[in-house]
């Protein structure tokens, strides 16, 4: 029986654990700070050298992972809705594969990293608009019509990519994939990416029980009072704006926006109220924790971080697949 | 006070071909009506027309009273409820959460389910015996136990007309009658009007006030079930030479 006090006792635990790991990212490093020294730097009455790493460099970059961690995971469980597949993940629909076009062209004629960033986001609204644009065709719209369509733009920036890799000179290559594992070193400002996570979560709150009814199927979800269309139509652009958006910071990661979804529903239930703000700040966590240890473990070499995503959730997942008991559920 | 549900000249096609033209027909609340007819014959596309999931090719519906398409969709899912023919359960969900989702069209936007709503699915649930597996995924039911839980959302929904497509598929002769009998009651006491899509034509003449035979090429017929089911009539119907035998004052259809 889905309650709102349950909710909230998740929604708490996830964010003291979220808070955690954003602790732990600035407290450890290539440089050693004393705990008491990053104190002193966040409340505002100290300095020095670890003073600036905290705040200049750990800092952004931990909100950075947090806001794109929680993208990734609620626009996975916004398409594993919309295409009514637990196989779906952000970028079935050809959103990061557009998105790496546009910022590997840019890395290839060597512009700036600004460049990259904009050539990311046209690339990832360009795939957006095209999938969009074909699979409404007669206006049917049917979620095998979308994934076919979207999986076909996908596979086309593939093979864009594949030739910008074979045209691109070899000094150039250790960036462009970095970016295609994804990488939080040239995030930027995470402020940006945390107010679209805030409005995203904001905007499809409302509409979770709404979002519970059309996993059910169209029609279930017709004959109870919502209104499909428009409400598919939705999912469809919020999922690839939030996708676009942390694609561009941080390149596409790959395996959250996949199985935290799963990791949260294995554990909670697929109630959407519940699913979606749990599977952001789940995500959010998990990068975070999964960049510390990308910078950390061979400093001061760092790792792409979508390597250690995977290597820390495959293991988690698989546990909690073979716990599932077999009979129901609680 | 207007009937249930009004029909007026109701055209309804699928794939260029009209399956229903010129029907007229009026149900009144508590009334069970079968939809009777061979396979594509659009059964399921005038169901789905009258629950207001596809629109007519002309025609005017009305639903207590107000246009169907002029009715907001919540409105419309607290006065008719749909089974579905199949359902769909993509991911995990327990037993009585699927009930509850009967509940949504009754429930304010930030509203969660109460305890009177919880109460009301364990009702539904008890009632096509399934209090016992609340608990259970519904992966795990077989798919008499599914179809009786789409049942069970249906009267969690508790709409004043239900339409129903293929009540009775999946289901054991004991729970084929328990679930007719559990409709009927509910036709009586709470005044529910049903529209039923059913293959079996004794069930159909047992359980159902009137029928509605679609032959497939537009054509159709209505009326109480003891008049217009007959040999000659339902022989046409399926394409198949149908005998009434009498088996101690009722009578049965069977096929040659």
């Amino acid at each position: 029986m889905p309650s709102r006090r349950r909710a909230l006792f998740v929604i708490a635990i996830l964010l003291a654990a979220g808070l955690l790991s954003l602790v732990g990212a600035l407290l450890v490093g290539s440089y050693a700070i004393a705990p008491g020294e990053v104190w002193a730097r966040l409340t505002g009455n100290g300095g020095g050298t670890g003073g600036d790493i905290v705040l200049g460099l750990r800092l952004p970059r931990a909100l950075a992972a947090f806001a794109c961690g929680g993208l990734l995971a609620l626009a996975g469980a916004l398409m594993q809705v919309l295409l009514r597949n637990p196989l779906a993940d952000p970028y079935v629909l050809g959103v990061s594969g557009g998105a790496a076009v546009g910022a590997l062209s840019a890395m290839l004629f060597g512009l700036p990293l600004i460049f990259v960033h904009g050539g990311s986001f046209a690339g990832a609204l360009a795939a957006v608009v095209t999938v969009f644009g074909l699979a409404r065709g007669d206006g049917s719209w049917t979620q095998s019509r979308l994934l076919l369509t979207g999986v076909i733009v996908a596979a086309g920036c593939g093979a864009g990519v594949a030739l910008i890799l074979s045209l691109a000179p070899e000094q150039k290559l250790h960036s462009m994939l970095f970016w295609l594992m994804g990488d939080l070193s040239h995030a930027g400002s995470p402020w940006p990416a945390l107010a679209v996570a805030a409005i995203g979560l904001a905007l499809v709150m409302p509409i979770a029980r709404d979002l519970n009814l059309l996993s059910r199927g169209d029609l279930v979800a017709s004959t109870l009072g919502v209104k499909v269309r428009s409400l598919r139509a939705a999912v469809y652009v919020l999922g690839s704006l939030l996708t676009a958006v942390a694609v561009t910071t941080t390149g596409s990661v790959g395996f959250i926006g996949l199985v935290v979804p799963h990791l949260v529903r294995l554990t909670i239930g697929n109630d959407q109220r519940v699913l979606l703000p749990a599977t952001a700040l789940a995500g959010g966590a998990l990068l975070v924790v999964a960049d510390t240890l990308a910078r950390t473990v061979i400093a001061p070499q760092q790792l792409p971080v979508g390597v250690l995503t995977a290597l820390l959730g495959v293991p988690v997942f698989l546990y909690l697949l073979s716990r599932q008991p077999k009979g129901g559920r609680e | 006070m207007s009937a249930l549900l009004e029909v007026r000249d109701l055209a309804a096609a699928i794939g260029g071909r009209t399956l229903v033209s010129c029907l007229d027909l009026t149900l009144d609340a508590g009334e069970r009506l079968a939809i009777l007819g061979r396979n594509g014959a659009g059964k399921t596309t005038l169901l789905h027309t009258l629950a207001g999931l596809r629109a007519p090719l002309a025609g005017d519906i009305r639903l207590c009273g107000e246009a169907l398409s002029a009715l907001a969709p919540r409105r419309l899912a607290q006065l008719r409820g749909v089974l579905l023919q199949q359902q769909i359960d993509a991911f995990p969900a327990s037993v009585l959460e699927t009930a509850l989702i009967g509940r949504h069209p009754w429930l304010e936007r930030w509203a969660w389910e109460s305890t009177a709503d919880a109460r009301q699915a364990r009702q539904a649930l008890a009632a096509v015996g399934l209090a016992e597996l609340e608990q259970r995924d519904v992966h795990t039911l077989s798919g008499g136990e599914r179809q009786r839980l789409a049942v069970a959302t249906l009267l969690t929904q508790d709409p004043r007309l239900g339409l129903l497509d293929e009540p009775l598929s999946h289901l054991d002769l004991n729970h084929q009658i328990a679930v007719l009998e559990l409709l009927a009651s509910r036709a009586r006491e709470s005044g529910m009007g049903m529209i039923m899509v059913m293959h079996d034509v004794n069930l159909a003449r047992r359980y159902a006030d009137r029928a509605l035979l679609l032959f497939g090429d537009g054509s159709a017929q209505c009326g109480p079930v003891a008049e217009i089911l007959d040999a000659p009539t339902l022989s046409r119907l399926y394409g198949h030479p149908l005998r009434r035998i009498d088996a101690g004052g009722s009578d049965y259809f069977i096929p040659e």
